[in-house]
């Protein structure tokens, strides 16, 4: 009795094609997708030990300083990897699909006998990208979160709340593109969230106005 | 006194209305026309609409009074083009659309049914959301101050948000002819501030929003701003700004006369915005009442605009119009001059007017800056309420902080939005230069002094013996100057009290026109001076806010987040039916056909006692706890023991918070040497992670542990029963599953239908048993490979409820169910549970308390009714004697209740006062239409001596 292991299944599958409608239906104004499966995988460690800095570094492929951001709310990219800071001695390493088992096997041998932990968390929340010219405002509609360029931007991360889900935010380019990424169980509720909320769009504004007035004459 | 003929009430020319743009609609039934630009109040008072409505109480006529907010008695409910539907707005705020249909409010409130006020019974429902804004400059209202404030503070770079509740930014220079008004920078008024609002549509980092009003003023300059948009809809913004401008201008205020609530009577300024900005006579003869200049200057445009003045009654000299006359509007009104008390004497001059302008001071509109914890203070010279000291980030400029002349208000407002900017880190701080603004004089008269005001708030009634039962304070609420009169008569002095008795000010006006008024009025009754009387408390909203703006899109199926498995969509399919667990949705059952609960439940259970069922177990919390110390802080979190756990082997645990209570409980596993697995109940994953953490971050730093939580990492299925075994050997064949090889309470990792799993040997049911994990992602996979292994062992699903019978009749407990915070494990009867030999632990210390070793606490115990077919209801009282004297002593409660088909019967579980040591005694639980006696029995009523868990051969 056996299942493929490639028969897994993402949160959003069957939600896909309404995430994929957002671009046509916004005139390009925001793009949505699941990016399932990326790897993640939880690291804790103490930022004041350089020598388990070094080698976890080393393992992330960085030199010291350059892979575990220490500056809150930031992010640290190399190659495919990005590295979260999630606290004080807390990241989240987020990598391509798949990636995680070399990933968290890597991170244990650099811990070593360090005090810290690393564990696999890849299955614990799936990805959300919002990408195009609204995306900012789209998240304005069900974020506190001040993602002005001033205050926010590429590289920056949050941990923070969309509508009445606990994400972790991540804006990956200044196009703007970002990266929710939020537990399966939430995932279902935040993007028809999300999708409601296309209707409200500052620039698309125009188009229902038309759409209405068409509809009450 | 004669009718006064009706003529056309609009002005043949100025105004900010488009005559080119006719506007229909209907008020009360009855078809009328305006124009785009106008309120329904201006189109109204322009088809010579004066009676808008009956007073709440009284039934008496009432016409506009104001032009803005403030408004007490225009309240219409108005139908939208499209169908959706206000239940209450004030006419004087709604902007006219073609086909709206108004009606006035009669009577006292009532509630909307549901739906109709967002949408109407078939009509389109109005759309409201929200959004977020951040600013280093917040700006609230857009007349000259504001416009000032929001260009020094926008020319800085800063980000700036300016905020105006009209349609059209200006504030009072919209009510400024073009001709004869004030000038400003040697141009019209409104030109100026045309001229400002293109400079700040040009500055990227400005945004305006009209039609918007601020109702709330929180900590940490937190505003929430209404925003009227399309023409039902509407957008609720959460602003946070580093700092805030308040230009909020003022509120004119009343003066409280007899009869001074008649349709015909209105306040001067509202005159000034009728005539000035939507070019309507709002009568043909009018008598001008005021205590200041601003008086003067609105008799001085009604005779611009062709309104006969027939007189103006300046309090400053000693006169005042003592009543009115007038049915169902507003005649003539009756002036007397009066002493220095402001007590009518000398003989009474009657004059007949179809309009009262009064001008009884203004009031700073501090609203706002009150609730942003902003004191005030009374101003002798200016008879009114300022802002006092000043609140952190928070300015206020123009009329709101007292300053009424033009030329300082714009001043002020640039002073105040660079000083803003630099306080946010923007500019240097120094203000623009002002423009120059040139005021026409008005007639002076010798005998009073240019820019004073008369502090006049009540004329009594000539007649002495007048209760003033007519001098209306509150007109909302038809409230008056007797009822002032006999809350103070009976002793009130706090204005809160007074407030709270006569009503005034508790209306949806918020008292913008009478709260004011009233307190002088009382202060004066009380014979102590307004300032030292002070005011009510001014609570948010500033204006009313509807239920479904502060939805937004949190609605229907968005309302809450719906979380779920992924093996849902599975759950679904089936047919199950779902309970909320938390924010979860649980499988609860899974009829068949024409199954009813019970059934299902008794189905579901013999399954999973005799055969085999699955269920989904996935929402249970798990957290992964690493380091060399987790087996030593799992010692102290737990009050039993953890750290000789073997590895590969699992524990059931109990957590207590320090005060000894129950606070969480489930089996947590030694994954490796210096690696735990802890699961928690499915309520309390968040909580028991916040407990750990913070245990370990304040109490025990060097503890080498770190937590993660790994809740929705692992998928978990719960396949249990006497032939869970043969399920598990057709999905892991290489698995040793032998009791011998794999021990309750052990943990494997294996192949389990090709996938890499975690299998755990635990029951929540005393059967056979087996937990498996795998990652979420592959937890429908695993779950219909289960599904299809155990079809030939008829495998059957089952859900929360049966769960809860299967446990319940083990007398296992449910954190949350059997406990409430107020329960020990000594009271679960779980002493064994508790450590005697291990160091310390949370909640060890309270357990020592005389008051946790009780011997008359509540206990745990089976019921069993002495009627098998007896239900007794969860969380029914229990009683020794069901027929003694009220009230009975309550000697326990019923916790869980369930029939059960392993014990062929129902039972329940249930906390008794020294339980234990009554078995086999009764107690009853008297219910509204009969009584229950049970027996006390034994919590544990299937297999005591644990004797399936390893299968039943």
């Amino acid at each position: 009795m056996t299942a493929s292991p490639a028969v897994r299944h993402s949160p959003l599958e069957s939600l896909g094609d309404a995430l994929a409608s957002a671009a046509p239906s916004t005139a390009g104004a925001v793009a949505l997708r699941e990016l399932p499966f990326l790897a993640q995988v939880d690291l804790r460690c103490d930022p004041s030990d350089s020598s388990v800095m070094r080698r976890v570094e080393a393992a992330l492929g960085g030199a010291l300083g350059t892979a575990l951001p220490i500056e809150p709310n930031t992010v640290a990219t190399l190659g495919d990897l990005a590295v979260l800071w999630l606290g004080p001695d807390e990241w989240l390493i987020v990598g391509s699909p798949d990636a995680e088992g070399a990933l968290e096997a890597r991170l244990r041998e650099a811990l070593g006998d360090a005090v810290g932990s690393v564990v696999d968390v890849s299955a614990n929340r799936t990805t959300i990208e919002v990408r195009g010219p609204a995306a900012r405002e789209l998240l304005a509609a069900a974020c506190s979160v001040d993602l002005h360029l001033r205050a926010f931007g590429p590289g920056r991360c949050a941990q923070t709340a969309l509508a009445r889900a606990a994400v972790i935010l991540h804006q990956t380019s200044d196009e703007p593109c970002y990266r929710i990424l939020v537990r399966p169980s939430f995932a279902t509720y935040l993007a028809r969230w999300l999708l409601d909320a296309l209707d409200g769009l500052e620039g698309l504004d125009d188009l229902e106005t038309a759409v209405r007035s068409e509809g009450r004459t | 006194m004669t009718a006064i003929p009706a003529t056309s009430r609009r002005l043949p020319t100025g105004g900010r209305i488009d005559r080119s743009s006719p506007i229909g609609f209907s008020f009360d039934g009855n078809d009328y026309s305006g124009f785009r630009g106008d309120t329904l109040a201006s189109a109204l008072l322009a088809n010579g609409v004066r009676v808008v409505g009956r007073s709440i109480y009284r039934g008496r006529p009432r016409g506009i009074v104001a032009a803005g907010a403030e408004e007490p008695n225009a309240l219409v409910e108005v139908t939208w083009p499209g169908g959706a539907s206000d239940p209450m707005l004030r006419a004087t705020q709604v902007e006219l659309v073609e086909g709206l249909r108004a009606r006035p409010l009669r009577g006292v409130g009532r509630l909307v049914a549901g739906g109709e006020a967002a949408g109407g019974a078939n009509g389109e429902a109005a759309v409201f959301d929200k959004r977020h804004a951040h600013c280093d400059v917040l700006v609230v209202g857009g007349g000259p101050a504001g416009l000032g404030a929001a260009l020094a503070a926008g020319r800085t770079g800063a980000r700036v948000i300016l905020v105006d509740e009209g349609p059209e930014l200006g504030g009072t220079l919209l009510a400024m002819p073009d001709d004869g008004g004030d000038r400003i920078a040697g141009g019209p008024a409104m030109a100026w501030a045309s001229g400002v609002v293109g400079q700040l549509r040009a500055l990227p980092e400005v945004r305006i929003l009209t039609r918007a009003t601020a109702v709330g003023h929180f900590d940490h300059n937190y505003v929430l701003v209404s925003e009227r948009r399309g023409v039902a809809d509407g957008r609720l913004w959460h602003v946070r700004a580093r700092e805030v401008v308040l230009a909020t201008g003022a509120h004119e205020r009343p003066i409280a006369f007899a009869d001074n609530d008649r349709p015909g009577i209105m306040l001067a300024g509202a005159v000034r915005t009728y005539v000035g900005r939507f070019a309507v006579r709002p009568g043909q003869r009018a008598v001008v009442f005021t205590t200041n200049d601003s008086g003067i200057a609105c008799a001085g445009e009604l005779a611009e605009a062709g309104v006969e003045v027939a007189t103006v009654v300046d309090a400053r000299m000693d006169v005042a119009v003592v009543g009115t006359a007038g049915e169902p509007t507003l005649t003539g009104v009756t002036i007397m001059a009066i002493d220095a008390d402001g007590r009518p004497t000398g003989h009474p001059r009657d004059v007949e007017c179809d309009l009262l302008a009064v001008a009884g001071g203004w009031n700073p509109a501090v609203h706002l800056y009150s609730q942003a914890r902003g004191t005030l203070r009374y101003d002798e010279r200016l008879a009114c309420f300022v802002p006092g000291a000043t609140v952190r980030g928070v300015q206020t400029a123009g009329a709101c902080h007292g300053t009424f002349g033009l030329a300082e208000g714009i001043a002020e407002g640039l002073a105040a939005g660079a000083a803003a900017a630099r306080a946010a880190g923007f500019g240097d701080g120094k203000a623009p230069r002002a423009p120059s603004v040139d005021t026409p004089l008005l007639p002076a008269d010798p005998d009073v002094a240019p820019g004073s005001i008369a502090p006049l708030w009540l004329v009594p009634a000539p007649d002495p013996d007048a209760e003033g039962s007519t001098h209306f304070v509150d007109l909302e609420r038809d409230a008056t100057v007797a009822d002032l009169s006999r809350a103070v008569g009976a002793g009130l002095r706090s204005m809160e009290h007074v407030k709270r008795f006569t009503t005034v000010g508790t209306a949806s006006d918020q008292g913008k026109t009478s709260g004011v008024l009233g307190s002088a009025i009382a202060a004066s009754l009380m014979g102590r001076p307004v300032g030292e009387a002070g005011l009510t408390t001014y609570r948010p909203p500033y204006v009313p806010v509807s239920f479904a703006l502060l939805a937004g899109r949190d609605r229907g199926e968005l309302h809450d987040p719906v979380r779920t498995t992924a093996i849902h969509p599975w759950h679904v399919a089936r047919g199950a039916v779902f309970e909320d667990v938390g924010q979860w949705k649980r499988a609860r059952y899974y009829p068949l056909p024409g199954e009813s609960m019970e059934e299902s439940v008794l189905r579901e259970c013999a399954a999973a006692r005799h055969g085999v069922a699955v269920m989904d177990a996935s929402t249970l919390g798990k957290i992964d706890l690493q380091g060399p110390d987790a087996g030593e802080f799992l010692n102290r979190v737990y009050t039993n023991a953890f750290a000789k756990l073997p590895v590969g082997s699992c524990r059931y645990g109990v957590m207590c918070r320090p005060d000894g209570m129950v606070f969480d409980d489930g089996v947590t596993s030694r994954l490796a040497e210096d690696r735990f697995l802890m699961t928690t109940t499915t309520g309390n994953a968040a909580p028991v992670l916040d407990h750990l953490e913070e245990w370990l971050q304040t109490e025990w730093p060097t503890l080498r542990v770190r937590t993660t939580s790994v809740t929705e990492q692992w998928a978990t299925i719960a396949v249990v029963g006497p032939r869970s075994r043969d399920v598990l050997r057709a999905l892991a064949p290489d698995l040793a599953l032998a009791p011998e090889d794999f021990p309750f309470m052990t943990w494997r990792g294996a192949e389990v239908a090709g996938l890499r799993a975690r299998v755990f040997r635990i029951s929540f049911s005393g059967e056979l048993a087996y937990e498996i994990n795998v990652p979420t992602w592959h937890g429908l996979a695993m779950w219909e490979a289960v599904i299809e292994a155990g079809a030939p062992s008829g495998i059957t699903p089952y859900g929360t409820e049966t769960m809860h019978v299967l446990r319940a009749e083990k007398g296992y407990p449910i954190v949350g169910q059997e406990t409430d915070g107020t329960v020990t494990p000594q009271d679960l009867g779980m002493d064994w549970i508790v450590s005697k030999t291990k160091g310390d632990f949370i909640g060890r210390r309270s357990h020592r308390r005389p008051d946790t070793g009780r011997p008359d606490r509540k206990q745990l115990v089976g019921l069993l009714p002495l009627e098998p077919d007896d239900l007794l209801p969860e969380g029914a009282q229990l009683v020794d004697d069901p027929d003694g004297p009220l009230p009975m002593r309550m000697v326990g409660h019923v916790t869980s209740s369930y029939r059960s088909a392993a014990v062929g019967r129902t039972f329940a579980l249930g906390l008794v006062r020294r339980g234990r040591e009554r078995v086999g005694e009764v107690v009853h639980a008297p219910l509204v239409d009969r009584t229950i006696a049970a027996t006390i029995a034994p919590s544990v009523l299937y297999d005591p001596d644990n004797l399936r868990r390893d299968g039943d051969g």
